[in-house]
C-alpha cells in the first residue's frame, strides 16, 4: 500500500498542467464497469458507457461551479473532451420548473418529481449519449442534491432510491462540504441576498430569512450525511482555499482516470 | 398499498380504468350525474389533467422529445399534482371522487413501453388505492372500431408510435391497445378490480356501476350540507 501511494504521487506531481511527461501525449482513460443504481434506463447497455461522470456536489455559494470550471479546463487541457450538466437545465421541463419556483405552488411530492423529470431528460440526452462517445461529463449536482432537499421536505427514503435508481453510478463524487456560516458570508459577498429556496423558506422553519437559512443549510448537511453513507462520496472540506481544493480534486481525478481508484 | 377507506379518510374514491374506446368515460360521467342529482359531494378528476405539467407535457409530446422514461415521470408529476392538490384535500373533507383513470393507466402504459413494472409502482407509492375500481372489458376489435370508425387523426403516443410496432399508425394503435388490455387483465384481481362487460348496451353497464357504488358506499354520509 505505501509503495502504491508513493507511486501514486509521484506521478502525479509529474503530470501536474504546467510538465506533461511527453508532449501531446493524452492519457487514456482506463475503462471501468458502468452500472445504475438500480433498474436503470430500459434498453441501455452499460458495457458501452465509456466515458466518465464526475460530480460535484455543495451548496450555493459552496465553490461548486468555480471548481467545476477548473475542473473542464484542466481536463479539456490534458485531451479529454468534456460535457457539463447540471440540475433544472433539461430542454423538457426546466422552463415550466422554474415558473413553478417562482409562484411556490408544487406540493412536495410533484415538485420532487418534476426534478426527476428534469434529470432523466438530461441523462437520457445529455449524459448517455456523452458517456456513450467517451467523454467526461461534470455534473454540477446530481442525484444527492435533488435526493437531500426531498428527504428535508419528508419525503419517503426509499421512494426516493427507487425513483433514483434510473442513475448511472458516477466515477467521482465529491462534496464540498463547508459550514452554514461560511456560506452565509460568501452568498452575501457575492449578491448580498439569500434565496429564497436555498434558505429552505418553503418549509417555514423561521420567518426570518437568515435563521431559516442556518436552520435549513445545517438539515442538508445532515441529510448529505446519511446519504454519504449510502452512496460512499467524497467529501471535501470546501472551508480551505480555491487552489487547495483544485489540486485535490485533480489528484483524487488522476487517481480514478489512471484506474487506481 | 391501501385505499383512502383503510387509511381512515372520510371521502371515497372511485376510479375507471379501460382501453381507450371502452366506453368508460360515458361511464363514469353517467355515475357522476346520478350522484350530483342525489344532492351528493362529487368532484370529478381527469387523467392528464393539471394545468402546470400541461405546457410540459405538451411540449414533449409535440416534438416526440419523449423517452418511456421520461413519459413516465411526466405523467406522475402531472398525476402528483393533482393527487396532492385536489385528490388527497376533496377526500379529508369528504368528498366522493371520481377519476377517469388512476394510477393502473400508468402501470399499463409504462410496462408496455418497457419501464421496469416494479419502478413504476414505486414512483406511485405515495398514492393510496381507490376505494372502487372499474375496469371496462370490452372486445378489442370493438373498442379499436369504436375508436378507428371516424379514421381519427391518431397522436404519436396514443397510437404507441414511440414503440416502432408498426409504421402505420392504425395497425400500431391496434398491437398497442392489444397489449394494454394485457396488461389490465393481468391486473385485475391483484388490485380487485370489478369487471365490467363493456359489450353490453349503456344503461345495463351503469345499471351494474349504480348497484356496486350503493352497494360500497354508504350514500347517505356524502348530502352536500345545503341538502
Amino acid at each position: 500500500m505505501a509503495t502504491r501511494k508513493s507511486n501514486s504521487a509521484t506521478e502525479a506531481v509529474a503530470s501536474t498542467p504546467h510538465r506533461l511527461p511527453v508532449a501531446g501525449k493524452v492519457l487514456v482513460p482506463r475503462p471501468t464497469a458502468k452500472r445504475f443504481y438500480g433498474h436503470g434506463i430500459p434498453g441501455v447497455d452499460v458495457s458501452k458507457l465509456t466515458g466518465k461522470l464526475i460530480v460535484v456536489e455543495g451548496a450555493d455559494g459552496s465553490g461548486r461551479s468555480t471548481q467545476i470550471a477548473r475542473l473542464v479546463s484542466w481536463l479539456e487541457g490534458r485531451g479529454h473532451a468534456t460535457v457539463q450538466v447540471g440540475l433544472k437545465r433539461s430542454t423538457l421541463v426546466s422552463e415550466e420548473l422554474s415558473q413553478a419556483q417562482l409562484g411556490n405552488i408544487l406540493s412536495r411530492t410533484t415538485l420532487s418529481l418534476f426534478y426527476a423529470t428534469d434529470f432523466a431528460d438530461q441523462l437520457e440526452n445529455i449524459m448517455l449519449p456523452a458517456l456513450k462517445a467517451g467523454f467526461m461529463v461534470l455534473a454540477d449536482r446530481y442525484i444527492y442534491t435533488i435526493m437531500a432537499r426531498d428527504l428535508v421536505r419528508g419525503m419517503d427514503e426509499e421512494w426516493l432510491k427507487n425513483l433514483y435508481g434510473i442513475a448511472v453510478v458516477p466515477d467521482a463524487v465529491f462534496y464540498l462540504q463547508v459550514s452554514p456560516e461560511e456560506l452565509i458570508q460568501r452568498n452575501f459577498a457575492k449578491k448580498h441576498a439569500l434565496d429564497f429556496w436555498e434558505s429552505g423558506m418553503d418549509l417555514g422553519l423561521s420567518r426570518d430569512m437568515f435563521d431559516s437559512f442556518i436552520k435549513y443549510q445545517g438539515l442538508m448537511v445532515e441529510k448529505y450525511q446519511r446519504l454519504q453513507k449510502i452512496y460512499g462520496f467524497t467529501i471535501v472540506d470546501g472551508n480551505r482555499p480555491m487552489d487547495v481544493i483544485s489540486r485535490e480534486l485533480q489528484h483524487k481525478i488522476e487517481s480514478m482516470l489512471a484506474g487506481r481508484q | 398499498m391501501k385505499t383512502f377507506a383503510e387509511l381512515g379518510f372520510p371521502g371515497r374514491l372511485v376510479a375507471v380504468e379501460g382501453i381507450d374506446g371502452s366506453g368508460k368515460s360515458t361511464q363514469i360521467y353517467l355515475l357522476k350525474r346520478w350522484l350530483e342529482v342525489q344532492g351528493l359531494r362529487v368532484f370529478f378528476s381527469e387523467w392528464n389533467s393539471s394545468e402546470l405539467v400541461k405546457s410540459a407535457t405538451s411540449k414533449g409530446k409535440k416534438t416526440n422529445l419523449l423517452t418511456p422514461t421520461t413519459f413516465s415521470l411526466i405523467h406522475a408529476t402531472d398525476f402528483a399534482d393533482r393527487y396532492e392538490r385536489h385528490l388527497v384535500p376533496l377526500l379529508r373533507a369528504g368528498y366522493i371522487v371520481l377519476c377517469d383513470r388512476y394510477v393502473f393507466t400508468a402501470f399499463a402504459r409504462d410496462t408496455v413501453r418497457g419501464c421496469p413494472p416494479e419502478w413504476v409502482r414505486g414512483l406511485y407509492g405515495f398514492a393510496a388505492l381507490p376505494d372502487l375500481t372499474f375496469f371496462f372489458k370490452a372486445r378489442l376489435e370493438v373498442s379499436l372500431q369504436r375508436i378507428l370508425e371516424g379514421r381519427p387523426q391518431l397522436k404519436y403516443f396514443e397510437a404507441g408510435m414511440d414503440l416502432r410496432l408498426s409504421t402505420d399508425p392504425y395497425e400500431s394503435f391496434r398491437i398497442f391497445q392489444g397489449r394494454l388490455l394485457e396488461q389490465y387483465l393481468a391486473m385485475s384481481t391483484e388490485f380487485h378490480f370489478h369487471v365490467i362487460d363493456a359489450n353490453q348496451p349503456v344503461e345495463a353497464q351503469q345499471s351494474v356501476v349504480r348497484q356496486l357504488v350503493a352497494a360500497n358506499i354508504e350514500l347517505a354520509n356524502y348530502a352536500s350540507s345545503k341538502g
